[in-house]
């Protein structure tokens, strides 16, 4: 056996083992380093993970609409984070609005349900569009193609909304409704982070409902096994594609509001790098895998919030803080020389020759 | 036929490019002069001037461009200085000896790639002959040696990072180069000082954004600190974009200091502002910043954590400055947006003095600028009465053992520290004025 | 395929709607407000008012064309009808923005500039009808452009089109044509006869013909006459079916002629245009080559590289660590540290196609993008600045020296891409064809098959990405000669995004390709500065358009066209074979 091992095993692959190898050294190394040396208390890692934690549902909810896409349509939406950007965008605007017309001060819950839902409602019918032009009539193209179309379209969409909005930076108003916190323990916990890990488990289990349990998910589980079969037994494909594409944009315009609870700033191009973790997200927990999606976002979460004091600090890099989004791309290249199919493993089918 | 008819017209078009690309360069600016005008009995100055003159039909403007920030999120800070020279303008009447001001110009986008297109396209300009700009002392490292090699004077109301006035650096050229912001090692060591001194802290973190002049800033910030006898505990950097401010914070609170200086831009500054709240261990530290977010977009973006929070900046003052405020209401239906708009006004006044002094009017009415002497009038420029106070160019000053002054730095302001309240941006209420050199 | 009939009214309701919607669009991103300083005609319409009636034009033709066959007034009553509702739409934003103070501060761009620019100047009770009459007739005139002979339609649309451009592009001409009168004006005392009429041409260019911004009305419509009459008398005369005969001792001595005159046309260019272009040329061939470069991993090997930008930092940064004196480790001149950059470039694409051997399209596209950031996030960290210069960047870079001359002026540095390009292009050209070019193609068409029929996939993937790396090295080192500095904000992602923009929409894989997008793409927003806000916005348009429409780009390569088409044949052809029994019955 063994032999037969050393024989599949080419130079390639020993660089690539190396790089990943040595990538887990330094990352266990620092680690450990950083925790002997004690500069950071034990209340100080709690409050890390619970930012941490509160990052990560909102990736969870983003990496959730990058993950059913995929599996639908083997693609990457790379136009998902601009959808992201839209909802807290639209909410910034509706909530200013109101608050010019008084109409926030004197109903404030139901203006803020108003705003959120308008704002999903928004991102909703973003995605719609999104696929109705740019991706339908590509469904049979080879793979490029729809690639850059989605990129063509992030680039459209984020302009668009510069155009629209201007190129600076909103304040989101946040509620004084969320703007408390509690003290548990050592640690404080902020109303706005306890929103958020709710609101991304709340919408969590309702998507993953959904996929599991309705009969909209059955035909979406359905087209993504295989589309011909599913339109031979009568499930209109291209309803439930929207459909999908709906679940994913109303999925990312929560992610964007709650973002936006987490640092209040809107800007044209604040989707970007949190898509890009999501998609990391996605992957790591495997891609077409809905509650892998959760989960890989936990993690990535944990590792960005924790990571750079906990990796680098003891190695004596200075300022980690600036290689914070390196950390979530060498996460990527990790799991996909290891673990190309992910934590939970990929929900995909089988390639058809 | 059609063919040799188009061969021919590019035979011709080829000729005539060869032919004028191979006569000589025709420089831009030196005409022979018209006949029929007696030659000035006095020596030339344009034939004498090293680069020469820049010539002004009657009727023609004269052209004063700008190369400011006046697109993307801190363009308050250009915009604000391009509305102060719009009122200097209207004060002298629109016009300079006879001929109107052109004013226009370039967004310069506060980073070298923007600021070198910028100063690309101002350079072909051979029109232009003063140029206000930069804001930020990124674009200045950039655009100073295109601007310089077209022959313009470039005055600055913002640019404050030491570098550009520092004798013997790479990036100093004056005197082709001149600016009536105040030099960062002013207010590095007026920042400590008043850090050390007024609030009576010793243990302060900085953060810097890797500007130019974040990065200098907080140097002459920590030295001076150093000095005096406080310690720095953390020094991180964040970088531009970043949201989550975390990592740097928890950095710094584990180095448990009673200060952050922070002279950054926004958006970070107010993600600062905000998380700095939320970090366990520095929810009672007190926050400082620079010039860099002294704007609306502070109290916008940091939200009611912004009750408390001290930036310094120049401290101004005065009769002629309260009507000039007057004016800016006026004229643009709010109050100045950003800090620097009284020394664009007076780096207007100081350009149009230094033209009246050195043009040359020929008796058919072109007026003719010799350009170095031009130069040569604004870094000669001594007690100008300006609003931000009496102006000289040329001189070295030093304070506390620290050169703050320098050939080329015009300021006079001094630098304060002012104080944020939640609430609207209203300069002298919110922010007002905490602590003024002298107090 | 369903084809449901739709009524024709309905199309033209919705092309009306959706024509409208992509107007306001375009009006509230701020376009049409930005251009409307900018005449083409001068005192008769601008750049602004053409933004917001072509989409109206555009989606009436649309409208037209897909109700067809109808008789002529149905026609002309369909584009009218189209170019009404679209005009109404754009109407009630143009009310919106004079009575709704909620509307203007939402949208900031909703300003009372962009009232005026939509009604014409006309002011809100006269400028609203006024606008809706011009959509009608707008409408109309697509409706009768649709209707036209093929010839004279192609006629109206080419003098059309030329006069507007010559309109947008006054600048330019009359820049151009200052310059070489300036010039002349310095000739040798010989050839001063020729100074009047130069000066006569200058005079009648600048008052005759164009007006102080945009052409002067009479000119435009004599241009567009002249123009359209060329057009319509040469497409009358039979095509000359000439064929080109193998070894043709004439028709070679005419292709060496024609690229010679191209040559010699390139090697004057800075010099005639001046400054200001020349810096724009810079900007172009600086892209030419990036694009040349990615032109082969993702056009010959269909790699999706996002990370592109990498390379390019990475020989930028080399030249910069070698040669500069700040950081003071080696103090090389420029074409001593050229190899090792080149080397650098070599060992980072190797590096990186290393881990994405195996890995699909997506993934592909994303690992790559996510080392393009890890390069600028190192270039620009703290941890590493002793020796990359940190956020301040590198200054002082060593320019490359040619004897006693300093390369360092636009001009001087047009020469350096020119002799870069046309390396680069060679190589490029070569490998197209040769056994590695082919492995390349091979790949991209199927991996397996290719590995089954003993392509090396490893050798030759990495290959790929090494040449594309080493192609944008050179670039990047030329780069930081020509600032003398880096700095790592300029190393982003949106650099790969032009270059990608630039060779998808140029055609992929095809080398002139190259060529015609990075003119169309990096020269046209520094030509029309107003543009360059809304650059991307248009890139990304652009992009989604063409990859809908016409995906093997502007000047395709031949293979990729057939490719990208031989679904839609085959689709066509089953079709057709398949409805052929029922052609003749009525729907």
């Amino acid at each position: 056996m063994l032999r037969n091992w050393r024989q599949r095993i080419t130079l390639t692959d020993i660089v690539v083992w190396g790089i990943g190898v040595s990538i887990g050294i330094v990352i266990v190394v620092g680690t450990i380093t950083t925790l002997i040396s004690e500069k950071y208390s034990a209340a100080t890692w709690l409050d890390l993970t619970v930012k941490g934690l509160a990052l990560g549902g909102v990736y969870a909810l983003i990496a959730m609409g990058y993950t059913l896409v995929y599996g639908i349509l083997r693609m990457i939406n790379f136009a998902h984070s601009e959808v992201f950007m839209s909802g807290p965008f639209t909410a910034v605007f509706l909530a200013n609005a109101f608050s010019r017309s008084g109409f926030l001060d004197r109903q404030p819950v139901i203006s803020m349900v108003l705003v959120t839902l308008l704002s999903m409602a928004v991102s909703m019918t973003i995605a719609v569009l999104l696929e109705r032009i740019a991706y339908r009539p590509l469904r049979t193209a080879p793979r490029l193609v729809p690639l850059i179309t989605a990129i063509g379209a992030s680039f459209f969409l984020q302009y668009t909304f510069r155009g629209l909005y201007g190129s600076g930076f909103e304040a989101y108003p946040i509620p004084k409704v969320l703007q408390g916190s509690f003290v548990i323990g050592s640690i404080r916990i902020f109303s706005t982070q306890i929103v958020v890990i709710l609101g991304a488990i709340a919408m969590m289990v309702t998507l993953y409902a959904i996929v599991q349990w309705t009969k909209i998910g059955k035909s979406m589980r359905a087209v993504s096994e295989d589309k011909e079969v599913a339109a031979l037994m009568g499930i209109d494909v291209d309803r439930t594609i929207a459909l999908t594409f709906a679940l994913g944009g109303i999925s990312a315009g929560a992610a964007g509001i709650l973002y936006a609870l987490l640092f209040p700033v809107v800007n044209f191009f604040m989707g970007f790098i949190p898509g890009l973790k999501a998609f990391t997200a996605a992957v790591l927990g495997g891609i077409g895998n809905v509650a892998g999606a959760f989960l890989g976002a936990i993690v990535i979460g944990l590792i960005e919030s924790v990571g750079p004091n906990l990796f680098f600090d003891g190695l004596g890099i200075p300022t980690p803080a600036q290689m914070k989004d390196a950390i979530a791309f060498a996460i990527l290249v990790f799991i996909l020389i290891f673990r190309p199919t992910g934590i939970l493993g990929e929900r995909l089918a089988e390639a058809k020759a | 036929m059609n063919k040799k008819f188009f061969t021919i017209l590019a035979l011709l078009v080829l000729a005539s490019m060869i032919l004028a690309a191979c006569a000589p360069a025709a420089p831009a600016t030196t005409e022979a002069p018209p006949a029929g005008t007696e030659a000035p009995p006095a020596e030339d100055p344009c034939a004498a001037d090293a680069i020469g003159c820049v010539d002004i039909a009657p009727g023609d403007p004269v052209h004063i461009a700008y190369g400011l920030v006046i697109a993307g999120p801190n363009e308050s800070l250009g915009i604000d200085s391009r509305n102060g020279v719009e009122i200097a303008i209207d004060d002298v009447g629109g016009e300079i000896l006879g001929h109107p001001i052109q004013f226009d110009g370039q967004d310069t986008g506060c980073n070298a790639e923007t600021g070198q297109a910028a100063g690309t396209a101002l350079a072909a300009d051979p029109t232009i002959v003063a140029v206000i700009g930069t804001s930020c002392s990124s674009e200045a490292r950039v655009a100073l040696p295109l601007l310089k090699d077209a022959g313009f004077v470039v005055v600055s109301p913002s640019n404050t990072a030491p570098d550009l006035t520092e004798p013997g650096s790479e990036n100093n050229h004056v005197p082709a180069y001149a600016r009536t912001a105040h030099n960062d090692n002013l207010q590095g060591t007026a920042a400590a000082e008043f850090v050390f001194n007024e609030l009576g802290f010793t243990k302060a973190a900085t953060i810097h954004d890797g500007s130019l002049y974040a990065d200098q800033l907080r140097q002459v910030f920590e030295r001076r600190f150093i000095d005096l006898g406080g310690e720095i505990v953390a020094q991180e950097a964040v970088s531009l974009g970043q949201t989550d401010m975390s990592a740097n914070l928890t950095a710094i609170a584990a180095g448990e200091p009673q200060v952050i200086y922070f002279p950054i831009f926004m958006p970070e500054g107010g993600f600062i502002i905000r998380q700095a709240k939320q970090t366990p261990g520095l929810e009672n530290v007190q926050l400082i910043g620079a010039d860099g977010l002294f704007s609306p977009e502070v109290i916008e973006g940091a939200g009611e954590d912004v009750e408390g929070f001290l930036v310094s900046s120049p401290a101004l003052a005065g009769d002629a400055y309260t009507q000039f405020l007057e004016k800016y209401e006026a004229k643009f239906g709010t109050g100045p947006i950003s800090i620097f708009h009284a020394h664009a006004y007076d780096a207007f006044m100081i350009i149009k003095n230094a033209i009246e002094k050195v043009a040359v009017q020929e008796e058919d009415g072109t007026l003719r600028i010799p350009r170095q002497a031009l130069r040569d009038a604004v870094h000669n420029t001594e007690n100008y009465q300006g609003l931000i106070g009496t102006l000289t160019c040329n001189e070295t000053l030093e304070l506390a053992g620290t050169v703050v002054k320098n050939p080329g730095d015009c300021g006079a302001a001094g630098v304060g520290v002012w104080q944020y309240h939640f609430g609207d941006f209203e300069i002298f209420t919110n922010p007002e004025v905490f602590w003024a050199p002298g107090d | 395929m369903q084809t449901k009939k739709i009524s024709p009214w309905i199309l033209t309701l919705r092309s009306g709607l959706v024509g409208g919607a992509v107007a306001i669009l375009i009006s509230l991103v701020g376009m049409v407000a930005a251009f409307s300083e900018r005449f083409i005609v001068s005192g008769w319409f601008t750049m602004g008012q053409v933004l917001f009636l072509a989409p109206i034009l555009l989606f009436s033709y649309t409208a037209v064309r897909r109700i067809a066959p109808q008789p002529s007034w149905i026609t002309l009553l369909g584009g009218a009808l189209t170019g009404l509702v679209s005009g109404a739409l754009l109407a009630v934003l143009a009310f919106l923005i004079h009575a709704a103070p909620g509307i203007r501060d939402m949208f900031d761009k909703a300003s009372f500039q962009l009232l005026e620019v939509l009604t014409f100047d006309l002011g809100v009770p006269n400028g609203l009808p006024g606008l809706l009459l011009i959509s009608i007739v707008i409408g109309c005139l697509a409706g009768g452009e649709y209707l036209l002979p093929e010839r004279l339609r192609r006629a109206f649309i080419t003098g059309l089109v030329i006069v507007f451009l010559i309109g947008l592009l006054r600048d330019l001409i009359m820049t151009v044509v200052n310059q070489w009168v300036d010039k002349a004006k310095s000739f040798p005392d010989w050839a001063t006869w020729s100074a009047p009429i130069l000066t006569f041409i200058q005079n009648f260019f600048r008052r005759q013909i164009f007006a102080a911004s945009g052409l002067k009305p009479l000119s435009a419509i004599v241009l567009f006459a002249l123009i359209s009459g060329l057009n319509y008398w040469r497409s009358g005369k039979p095509k000359q079916v000439r064929k080109p005969v193998a070894g043709d001792p004439r028709a070679r001595t005419r292709l060496i002629l024609r690229l010679s005159g191209w040559g010699l046309v390139l090697l004057l260019l800075p010099l005639v245009l001046g400054i200001f272009f020349a810096e724009i040329l810079d900007n172009v061939g600086l892209y030419i080559m990036m694009g040349l470069g990615l032109n082969i991993v993702v056009g010959f090997a269909g790699l999706l590289d996002l990370g592109y930008v990498a390379f390019y930092a990475i020989g930028a940064y080399t030249m910069g660590v070698l040669t500069s004196p700040e950081l003071g480790f080696f103090n090389l001149t420029y074409w001593e540290a050229l190899p090792f950059a080149l080397g650098a470039s070599f060992l980072a694409g190797v590096l990186l196609g290393l881990p994405v051997l195996k890995m699909r399209g997506d993934y592909l596209a994303i690992v790559t993008l996510g080392f393009g950031e890890i390069v600028r996030l190192l270039a620009l960290s703290d941890w590493l600045r002793p020796w990359l210069g940190g956020t301040q960047g590198i200054q002082r870079i060593a320019q490359p020296q040619l004897g006693g001359l300093v390369l360092n002026t636009q001009v001087e540095l047009y020469y350096l891409f020119l002799v870069g390009i046309a390396i680069v292009a060679f190589v490029a050209w070569r490998l197209k064809d040769s056994r590695l070019g082919r492995s390349w193609m091979a790949l991209r068409e199927d991996e397996d098959v290719a590995r089954a029929m003993g392509i090396n996939h490893v050798t030759t993937k990495l290959l790929a990405f090494a040449t594309g790396a080493i192609f944008s090295g050179l670039a990047g080192t030329i780069f930081a000669a020509k600032l003398q500095s880096v700095y790592p904000h300029s190393m982003n992602f949106l650099v790969s995004i032009n270059v990608l923009s630039l060779i998808i929409i140029g055609g992929m894989g095809s080398i002139p390709g190259v060529f015609v997008g990075a003119l169309a793409l990096i020269a046209a927003p520094d030509l029309l500065r107003e543009f360059a806000e809304y650059r991307y916005l248009v890139y990304g348009a652009v992009l989604v358009a063409m990859m809908l429409t016409r995906p093997e780009g502007l000047w395709p390569e031949e293979r990729r066209k057939l490719e990208l088409h031989e679904v839609e044949e085959v689709i066509e052809e089953t079709a057709e074979e398949k409805f052929a029994p029922l052609a003749g019955t009525t729907d």
